[in-house]
């Protein structure tokens, strides 16, 4: 990677195309990079291990385009991700659904949820938005806890089968399941990465930037930030019921609002508004909770540590100061 | 005996009394929240933890200092706004200054001598460690900025940032009492002058729980009366509107700041030693309320005083009615009722439109 940036020096007049052409071979190298990691990661580490970090990492990066490219600062994203998990957890037990189906039914649930609540979270901006989206998925938390013929209630639904992919592939060898895991993952961060640099992304950057501006330019801010909005909420779910397959368990856990604070400081360690920072956070704060685990509710007192130190000290996250010292955008 | 739908009175006006308990905490926390909002720009998300500090100071005072109830009411909203005044002080009013040296000493003070304290002393838990480490990088921090002159900023925090940060703070108030004295809940007891009841004929009324509404509702309407009656309220609501031209104006803005967010908070204190009797004293006891109340500021908007006052209360005796008429739906009609306001009426029932 490093004589990839060496070779680039931008000349004065063609600076911009220069830097970006540099930028996309960098963003291409670490895509290399990370599907090398990828191939070699469950040789190295424990396979459950990496999945889990794999699931949580496409939820931050669902929770990054919508607050670092949309603007929108969701506190109910665990809904989304929580009611993915019930559903895709339900489908493959009682219907006897294959994984794939049941993680696209989930997602699809997702999408649908993401649509009614993003319709209604826009109508108001700023603080409120956050209210609203945090009370919406308070409601979901509610309902999964009065519903237990669906959510098992307090026990969630558990011994999930992972079943056979397509009916073909056995996915009870952590082996299998994480090659499954590892290319929904892949897919869904190019997906990310694909929307952020459309002209899409470009026109979601710009309402979050300035909204009246965007609105005076013609763009329905409203359809941007509720398309944004629901692209953010199924990838959520595409997180959630790819989690419930790989550990066989959707709980109360995935709905609670704890669970909204997670994704959001994931996001806020890795980097906020940066592509790569949230797989960085994610990375970052499920090894902590490894190794916190036998702490108990000390995981509580230093995450809440980390919110505060992070929005005194390190607002730019692990990512956002590496792409300030290379000046690149990562 | 009558009987209204079915429903025996005595469980009826029971839920009702219980609804307008709960709106009393409900008006009281989104009180502060909106008082809190106006003039910081920031949701207070350790507002439910700050409640449950309420609670846990008076269950302190009874079995540690052997303070009745009485003095608990009084001393628990001083301490817990104190503890704001610190946290406004150190925390949130850091959020915009440029100048990070003062949040880089507390920082690094404070882990060496978390550090230091759990090498050196062993007789005391974590927790007490903890707090008298945030404590020394509080004091060096300031040691610091002693007689720094404090700039006000010209922009307003960022409210990303402010609800992070506060939504941390809870994080660590809620996981330090839980490690301290687990979430099982501790029994305070409801004192003597107020135990027993009155039967009114068609229910009976224990007196405590009508000292609960009594009380909350003089709170409320002081603190309505104050903020828009007083020469102080009046600064209060001239730096809500412009804070710049109240500082030029010769009034001490940070100040006034700090102390509304001291007061923001007390306010939640003095709901919580109201609720230790009622519901146990809990580390939990906050954390689900203050998401309710979200919606609660969300139906009514934040623009106005009186507005937090009627909403809290009536969506209060809602939720007592759900109880009585739909069990199913009682933990979630306010969610409902805020979607329908924000379909109706997206800035909420007392709200100005942003």
């Amino acid at each position: 990677m490093a004589d990839v940036i060496s070779t680039d020096a931008p000349a004065a007049g063609l600076a911009v195309t220069e830097t970006s052409k540099g930028t996309e071979r960098l963003h291409r190298a670490i895509f290399i990079g990370l599907a090398v990691a990828l191939a070699v990661a469950p040789f190295v580490a424990y396979p459950v291990f990496v999945m889990k970090v794999l699931c949580f990492a496409l939820f931050a990066l669902a929770f990054n385009l919508l607050l670092g490219y949309g603007g929108l600062l969701s506190f109910g994203h665990a809904a989304y991700f929580g009611m993915a998990s019930y559903v895709s957890a339900y489908t493959a037990k009682n219907w006897g659904l294959t994984p794939e189906l049941a993680i696209l039914s989930g997602t699809a649930i997702a999408a649908v949820l993401g649509a009614v609540f993003g319709s209604l979270a826009i109508r108001r901006q700023g603080i409120y938005f956050a209210m609203i989206t945090l009370a919406l998925a308070q409601m979901v938390y509610f309902f999964s806890l009065q519903a237990p013929r669906f959510t098992g209630g307090e026990d969630g639904i558990q011994a999930v089968p992972r079943g056979k992919l397509f009916g073909l592939i056995d996915l009870t060898d952590d082996r299998a399941l994480y090659w499954l895991v590892a290319v929904i993952f892949m897919a869904g961060l190019l997906l990310i990465y694909r929307i952020i640099h459309s002209p899409f992304g470009q026109v979601c950057k710009a309402i979050r930037d300035n909204e009246p501006r965007a609105i005076s330019l013609g763009y329905r801010a409203n359809q941007y930030k509720l398309a944004v909005f629901v692209l953010s909420a199924t990838l959520a779910g595409l997180a959630g019921a790819t989690k419930a397959i790989v550990f066989q368990l959707a709980s109360l856990t995935d709905v609670h609002w704890s669970m909204s604070g997670e994704v959001v400081l994931m996001t806020l360690v890795g980097g906020l508004g940066t592509v790569f920072g949230p797989i960085a956070g994610a990375l970052v704060i499920v090894s902590m909770q490894n190794y916190l685990a036998s702490l108990g509710a000390w995981v509580t007192v230093v995450q809440g540590c980390i919110f505060v130190v992070c929005v005194l000290l390190f607002r730019e996250g692990i990512v956002g100061v590496i792409a300030k010292a290379i000046k690149r955008p990562l | 005996m009558f009987e209204l739908l079915g429903i025996p009175p005595q469980a009826l006006f029971g839920q009702v009394l219980l609804g307008l308990i709960n709106g009393s905490f409900y008006a009281i926390l989104s009180l502060g929240l909106a008082v809190i909002f106006g003039l910081l720009n920031i949701i207070n998300f350790s507002h439910g933890a700050q409640y449950m500090m309420g609670a846990f100071v008076a269950w302190m005072c009874l079995n540690y200092l052997g303070m009745n109830y009485w003095v608990a009411l009084l001393l628990a909203p001083l301490i817990v706004g104190a503890t704001g005044v610190l946290i406004e002080r150190n925390f949130i009013a850091q959020l915009n200054s440029s100048d990070k040296t003062r949040s880089v000493i507390f920082v690094a003070v404070a882990l060496v001598a978390f550090v230091a304290l759990t090498r050196g002393l062993s007789e005391m838990s974590v927790a007490v460690k903890f707090v008298i480490a945030i404590g020394i990088g509080l004091a060096a921090s300031s040691a610091y900025s002693w007689r720094r002159p404090f700039a006000p900023s010209e922009t307003q925090t960022d409210h990303l940032y402010g609800l992070l940060l506060t939504f941390g703070i809870a994080l660590i108030i809620q996981g330090l009492f839980r490690n301290e004295y687990g979430s099982s809940g501790l029994p305070y007891q409801i004192p003597p002058q107020l135990a027993g009841g009155q039967n009114l004929g068609f229910m009976f009324l224990p007196n405590y729980r009508g000292w609960v509404v009594v009380a909350s509702l003089v709170v409320c309407l002081t603190t309505w009366f104050m903020i828009e009656k007083t020469r102080l309220g009046a600064y209060l609501r001239a730096a809500t509107e412009n804070p710049t031209l109240t500082q030029a104006f010769g009034i001490n803005v940070p100040l006034l700041v700090t102390l509304t967010y001291g007061f923001g908070v007390a306010l939640a204190a003095f709901a919580g030693v109201l609720a230790a009797p009622i519901y146990s004293v809990n580390p939990n006891m906050g954390a689900d309320l203050i998401i309710t109340v979200f919606a609660v500021v969300v139906i009514g908007g934040m623009g106005s005083i009186m507005g937090a006052i009627v909403t809290g209360f009536t969506l209060g005796l809602i939720e007592g009615l759900t109880k009585v008429f739909y069990p199913e739906a009682s933990a979630t009609v306010i969610f409902i009722i805020m979607v329908l306001v924000l379909l109706v009426k997206p800035a909420g029932l007392f709200g100005r439109t942003a």
